[in-house]
């Protein structure tokens, strides 16, 4: 009885193990076929390994047509089966659209992609020059590349956001390629020394700007005049304020005017703003205010506090770190520092309504901490010395004590030896 | 009535009372041998007086110091700022208990290399041994105490080395912690243990001590015939000696408290990662730089399991000294004694300073 009933069992298992085996993906004849031929089309079978849409289950066939599953080229890459070969470069974008704007097929994959970048890519200056039939501006492909494309997230990625202003400047960087469109072709070696640069590079800030940021991506295009102070604001929410109240808001967006924000502080290449771009000959104010106007006296005035509260700031931080070398106490002093470092931020930030008194506020504020700091380091400096004299003091003392026991000692002692010596007579 | 009259008649009447002529008929009999390993006798006096400052030290924090999460760091911020000398008392608790366990450990050493842990004084080692278990429970639940980031993840690695103990570890991390991690149940527990628990039983277990040590006098070394010996009243000639080392000890605190105030750190932020380079007080060191040696497998048992089992079975045979090989000679026992002394003393220099160094 035992014998039928272990060969029962024994094949109801393997029948369950055969059931939950993954399932066998079907035959992909475009790989095998095109990894074997020696030819151009050798390229994308080598590629396509990496690819995110073969990662998400789709094949060569789901893009280009044909038949996966059969062996040969005839039926495989037949028009009766839908076969559209390598699209014109005209073409891409509606090619890739077909999946990329199409709500039902993207919830399939990635249902929380946007599913408009073909409308917005009409609507940029590659889109409208590629749809008048210039096939040198960039398509979907030469920015996410082809047959290899990786998600944005994937630090390989070309538009991952530390490639993308070297994407961008495979094509914008190339003289030749700009030649016809006669716009400059310095901008990567600009942005390379912005501060924007930095903080993507050092910092480790990936929400840092690029390219896209300001000129946006599928629908890539330079912000116009007017516009500029609202690109740079959707970050700088708090400086476009105040920006928008100054009398400089008027005059850069004019007619006459330049462009904005980038008037003082330039577009690819910002740099790490100082109170030099305030005051001086060599400063932005000085190219439209002459020396000694009331305009560019105000800028160098604020200049001078904004720099008399970082100085005060740092003359803090410096007798405060000196007590603390010392291993004085003095984080109480260093936190409320914090608070006056704050007023400094926000002094410079004030500076943008151009207003004296918006700026004088924090000023004054910061001022009082720095004060008040700089005389908590200051007293801890004098406790410091406090101590060592107390200590000094307090080791002379033992000291004394010390000899005066040693003289007890001895006292004693050649009294008990005296002692004894008369005991012995 | 004479003058001298009266003071025998008080005198008489309190020795009637208190039996007072037997203490100082005691110490006018009791003497310390005189030989080249005298010095030797000072550490147990420091480390009593250590002890000392310990007690008046600590009872003056109390004065100040609130052991909840919320208040024990200001608390000790609000003391070391505000208070006046509160940065000294701090300071001269922190720097004691530091060298009380360097004494206590010298004061070890110095009975291994004398061998005065031999018969009849093998109660006498035990005690002294329960006593440097004690101080190292005292160092561990007062390190927690001023609640900064340092004290808590020093916390959080000692008492995850606690929980990996087999069988009974993870039931007594938990008691420490009053929970499944550090926080304010292991705050209110390691105080209790600081300030109530571990006194108590110290106190008393000092008191047995010096009994033991009155009750068989000072130990002379093996090899030293006592017949030839010199020697000293213990009073007034000794306990003036210990009262200038003492003095002098009270001089290297105040120099240390002053040059090098103990510092106060960062409020414990148990949300935050571990400060880089976390390691324990210096005195848990060679065992944790020797646990991070081990490797994480040997053979079928985990790596970290197996060195603490190899700290408890080697503390069990050192606590055992006076008991190794009772049937042999004297002669061998003493020198495999001095030998694993020896061992002893290097392997704790040399791994608690690559523990500070690695």
């Amino acid at each position: 009885m035992r014998a039928p009933a272990i060969v029962l069992l024994s094949c109801s298992s393997l029948g369950a193990a055969l059931a939950a085996q993954p399932a066998v993906p079907p035959p992909d004849s475009c790989v095998t076929c095109h990894t074997a031929v020696d030819d151009a089309t050798k390229g994308p079978a080598a590629l396509i390994k990496n690819d995110v849409h073969i990662a998400r289950g789709l094949s060569c066939a789901d893009c280009h047509g044909g038949d996966r599953t059969s062996d040969d080229p005839d039926v495989s890459m037949s028009k009766a089966k839908g076969f559209k070969g390598k699209p014109a470069r005209t073409e891409i974008p509606k090619f890739c659209a077909n999946c990329h704007s199409n709500p039902d097929t993207m919830r399939k994959f990635a249902p929380r992609q946007r599913v408009d970048q073909y409308e917005l890519y009409q609507t940029s200056v590659h889109g409208k020059r590629l749809a008048a039939g210039d096939t040198n501006v960039a398509t979907c492909i030469d920015c996410h590349s082809v047959h290899d494309i990786r998600p944005v997230k994937d630090a390989l990625s070309p538009v991952h956001p530390l490639h993308v202003a070297e994407t961008c400047s495979r094509c914008h960087s190339d003289r030749q390629k700009m030649a016809p469109y006669r716009i400059p072709t310095n901008q990567f070696q600009q942005y390379l020394t912005s501060v924007h640069w930095t903080a993507m590079t050092k910092r480790g800030d990936l929400s840092a700007p690029s390219c896209a940021s300001c000129h946006g991506n599928h629908g890539a295009k330079p912000p116009q005049v007017e516009s500029v102070a609202e690109v740079c604001g959707t970050c700088h929410v708090l400086f476009a304020q105040l920006y928008d109240k100054s009398v400089h808001k008027a005059v850069f967006s004019g007619a006459g005017g330049g462009g904005g924000c980038m008037v003082c502080h330039s577009n690819h290449g910002v740099q790490y703003p100082s109170t030099k771009m305030l005051a001086g000959s060599a400063s932005v104010c000085a190219g439209c205010h002459e020396a000694g106007s009331s305009p560019a006296n105000t800028a160098t005035q604020m200049a001078n506090w904004i720099d008399g509260l970082d100085g005060a700031i740092q003359q803090s931080e410096t007798v405060l770190a000196r007590a603390e070398k010392f291993g004085m106490e003095v984080s109480e002093a260093q936190v409320r520092l914090i608070d006056a470092r704050e007023n400094l931020v926000k002094s410079r930030l004030a500076l943008h309504s151009m207003r004296s008194d918006d700026v004088r506020q924090p000023i004054d504020a910061g001022m009082a901490i720095a004060k008040e700091t700089l005389q908590a380091g200051q007293a801890a400096l004098r406790e410091k010395d406090f101590r060592r004299y107390g200590l000094a003091v307090s080791v002379i003392l033992i000291a004394i004590a010390i000899l005066a026991i040693r003289s007890l000692i001895r006292r004693i002692e050649a009294n008990g030896a005296q002692a004894a010596q008369e005991r012995t007579l | 009535m004479p003058a001298t009259e009266l003071k025998e008649k008080t005198l008489d009447w309190l020795d009637e009372r208190t039996g007072w002529r037997l203490v100082r008929d005691l110490m006018d009999h009791k003497v310390v041998p005189q030989h080249a390993g005298t010095a030797w006798y000072y550490f147990g006096g420091i480390t009593l007086f250590l002890v000392g400052i310990q007690l008046i030290t600590g009872i003056l924090l109390l004065l100040y110091y609130r052991p909840t999460v919320a208040e024990a760091f200001d608390s000790v911020r609000f003391l070391m700022t505000r208070v006046e000398f509160g940065w000294l008392i701090r300071s001269i608790h922190s720097w004691s208990a530091n060298l009380l366990i360097l004494c206590a450990f010298i004061h070890m050493f110095s009975v291994v290399f004398t061998h005065a842990y031999r018969r009849p004084r093998e109660l006498t080692w035990l005690s002294g041994i329960l006593l440097l278990g004690l101080m190292l429970g005292f160092g561990f639940s007062g390190y927690l105490l001023p609640w900064n980031q340092i004290s808590y993840f020093a916390t959080k690695v000692g008492t995850d080395v606690a929980a990996s103990m087999p069988v009974a570890g993870p039931a007594i991390a938990r008691f420490l912690r009053g929970g499944e991690d550090v926080g304010g149940a292991t705050l209110t527990r390691f105080f209790d243990f600081h300030v109530i628990i571990l006194p108590l039983v110290t106190f008393g277990l000092i008191g047995v001590h010096l009994l033991l040590v009155q009750k068989h006098g000072m130990s002379v070394p093996s090899g030293i015939p006592p017949a030839k010996l010199a020697q000293m009243k213990f009073f007034p000639n000794f306990f003036l000696r210990e009262l200038m080392v003492w003095y002098g000890v009270l001089a290297v605190l105040g120099t240390l408290a002053a040059i090098f105030p103990w510092e106060l750190g960062e409020k414990a932020d148990p949300f935050s990662s571990a400060p880089a380079g976390i390691r324990p007080e210096w005195y848990f060191l060679a065992q944790f730089y020797t646990l991070k040696l081990i490797p994480s497998h040997v053979w079928f048992f985990e790596g970290e399991l197996l060195g603490i089992l190899g700290f408890g079975v080697l503390a069990a045979v050192w606590v055992l000294l006076p008991f190794w090989g009772a049937a042999g000679t004297d002669e061998k026992r003493h020198r495999w004694a001095t030998g694993a002394g020896v061992f002893l003393v290097c392997y704790l220099i040399t791994f608690t300073i690559l523990g500070y160094v690695k």
